[in-house]
């Protein structure tokens, strides 16, 4: 903030310009040139249209459109409710809540890695690696019963699997179903506090006890908790491909 | 001798050029400015702008981009929905019409879903571009909601234009796609907790998006309103508001 103070009494330059014709030039260029692009890619590549709709006939696989095969792939370590309506939910919200929980002061209208390191690091972990890298394995490496095949691979509809995967209190042997169901909810519990504690000690670390003082315990809450669950997605995919662990939490109503 | 000055001066100088013109075309300041608020089309843009928010290598264009791809998909929308009806009889056979028979069909019909898939990268890279220049931070926090507001939209669109051709790859992907909506806590009737509420098949979240229990004519008709008319006409007004309060804001860049 000071520095932004500093930098408006040095600089005081009146750096516009006409909107017409510098910008407006550049607007036109720059429609024609994708509008060019449009119309060859438009006249070289056809839509697909496959035959017609039959309800009885269920292809396999069957992929939601592109953009929402990230969703689709989270189906495979997280129930439907989850990966499909909260997961979506919270990624909306959390998008929204950004410019509010951010208030480093810095970084405000140019280009700069190095006054805003890790807001920039946790939008390239939620956006690049866990959204676009996602929509990837979903678009190119999914096949039929939605095993993985690589992009060259003929994919094979009979290909056999070996379902393998515990829940993580059966592992633990508990056999009881309430013993399961609260061994899961005390696992998921503990999860998130000590990832809230963990999260807590660590932004005191790289801001300082300054920072968290003028962050409050609202935006605080607010960041760990959406940080948390996010992590929760690499989390659970680490132990569902390395441990072969389905569920951490099953009761009769649901399953995490 | 035809005097082409005068006739010049004639059509420049009479009532209804000046009804329509309100200003001259030499390149003055004035002229300049009022080209941009003289103008409802123009008018979008502040006469002037700070001259680094101008650059391409600011901007990457997608902001713009993403709205020019949703003007092409309005225009050949409008094409399309021509020779479209939106009745499982007709739809896939349409379809075929449009491939075949129309004039320019098969460019329309390509030119709008490339673009549609254009518009969903667009938006994302501007996202992305928002959020690496801080372009969100204080005082344009309102327009950065608005803005993830229109992305939902923006995915949304395509989303219920998937349906339309009627083919295979519609029904299945948007099957797949709604299929979580089933699965909303509370209100689906796979969801947790549905039991409590009373979802079940024929009437939970997914139904009243379906208008049904199965997709059927009653969801081709309804993913054809919201196609064409409703979420346009939101997102057209939240468009309104966005592209306002970047003027009113100011276009980002570094504090004077």
């Amino acid at each position: 903030m000071a520095e932004a103070q500093e930098r408006s009494r040095t600089i005081v330059v009146d750096d516009k310009i006409h909107t017409w014709p510098h910008l407006v030039r550049g607007e036109f260029l720059v429609t024609i040139f994708v509008m060019v692009a449009m119309t060859l890619w438009s006249l070289l590549v056809d839509a697909p249209l496959e035959e017609p709709a039959n309800p009885a006939r269920t292809p396999n696989p069957s992929k939601a459109p592109w953009y929402f095969l990230g969703l689709q792939e989270m189906l495979v370590y997280f129930d439907p409710w989850y990966a499909g309506v909260v997961l979506p939910t919270f990624i909306i919200i959390g998008l929204m809540v950004i410019p509010f929980i951010d208030i480093n002061a810095k970084g405000n209208g140019y280009y700069t890695f190095k006054e805003r390191k890790w807001e920039i690091l946790t939008f390239v972990i939620g956006f690049h690696i866990l959204w676009v890298v996602t929509i990837i394995i979903g678009t190119f490496f999914r096949g039929p019963g939605w095993n993985l095949f690589w992009p060259w691979q003929r994919w094979d509809p009979h290909k056999v699997v070996a379902l393998t995967n515990v829940d993580l209190p059966y592992i633990v042997g508990l056999r009881d179903y309430w013993a399961q169901a609260g061994f899961g909810l005390f696992l998921v519990l503990l999860y998130y506090v000590v990832s809230t504690w963990l999260f807590y000690k660590w932004v005191i670390w790289i801001k300082g006890k300054e920072f968290m003082v003028r962050w409050g315990a609202v935006r605080f809450a607010i960041t760990s908790f959406l940080f948390i669950t996010m992590i929760g997605l690499p989390v659970k995919m680490f132990l569902r491909l390395v441990f072969n662990i389905k569920y951490i939490m099953v009761t009769p109503w649901l399953n995490i | 001798m035809i005097n082409l000055e005068q006739i010049k001066k004639d059509i420049v100088e009479s009532q209804v050029w000046k009804s329509i013109f309100r200003h001259g075309y030499e390149d003055t300041p004035r002229n300049r400015v009022l080209m941009v608020t003289g103008n409802v089309w123009m008018h979008l843009h502040p006469a002037k702008v700070r001259r680094h928010a101008v650059r391409m290598r600011f901007t990457w264009c997608m902001g713009g981009l993403t709205f020019l791809m949703f003007l092409l998909t309005v225009v050949t929308g409008i094409y399309l929905m021509f020779y479209y009806r939106p009745v499982p009889q007709y739809a896939y056979a349409d379809m075929k019409y449009l491939e075949f028979d129309m004039p320019f069909g098969m460019l329309m019909r390509n030119m709008h879903r490339w673009a549609a898939h254009a518009m969903v990268i667009f938006v994302w890279l501007h996202m992305f571009r928002v959020f690496l220049t801080g372009s969100y931070k204080p005082p344009r926090e309102f327009n950065w909601i608005v803005g993830v507001l229109l992305l939902v939209l923006t995915l949304l669109l395509s989303f219920t234009g998937y349906l339309l051709p009627w083919d295979q790859l519609a029904i299945w992907a948007v099957t797949v796609g709604s299929n979580m909506a089933r699965a909303t806590p509370l209100l689906g009737h796979e969801g947790p907790f549905a039991e409590f509420v009373g979802a079940n098949p024929i009437y939970d979240a997914r139904a009243f998006l379906f208008g049904g229990g199965d997709i059927g004519p009653h969801t081709l008709l309804r993913f054809y309103i919201l196609h064409c008319i409703f979420i346009p006409l939101v997102a057209s007004l939240l468009m309104a508001v966005h592209f306002w309060r970047i003027r009113r804001d100011g276009f980002s860049g570094p504090p004077l």
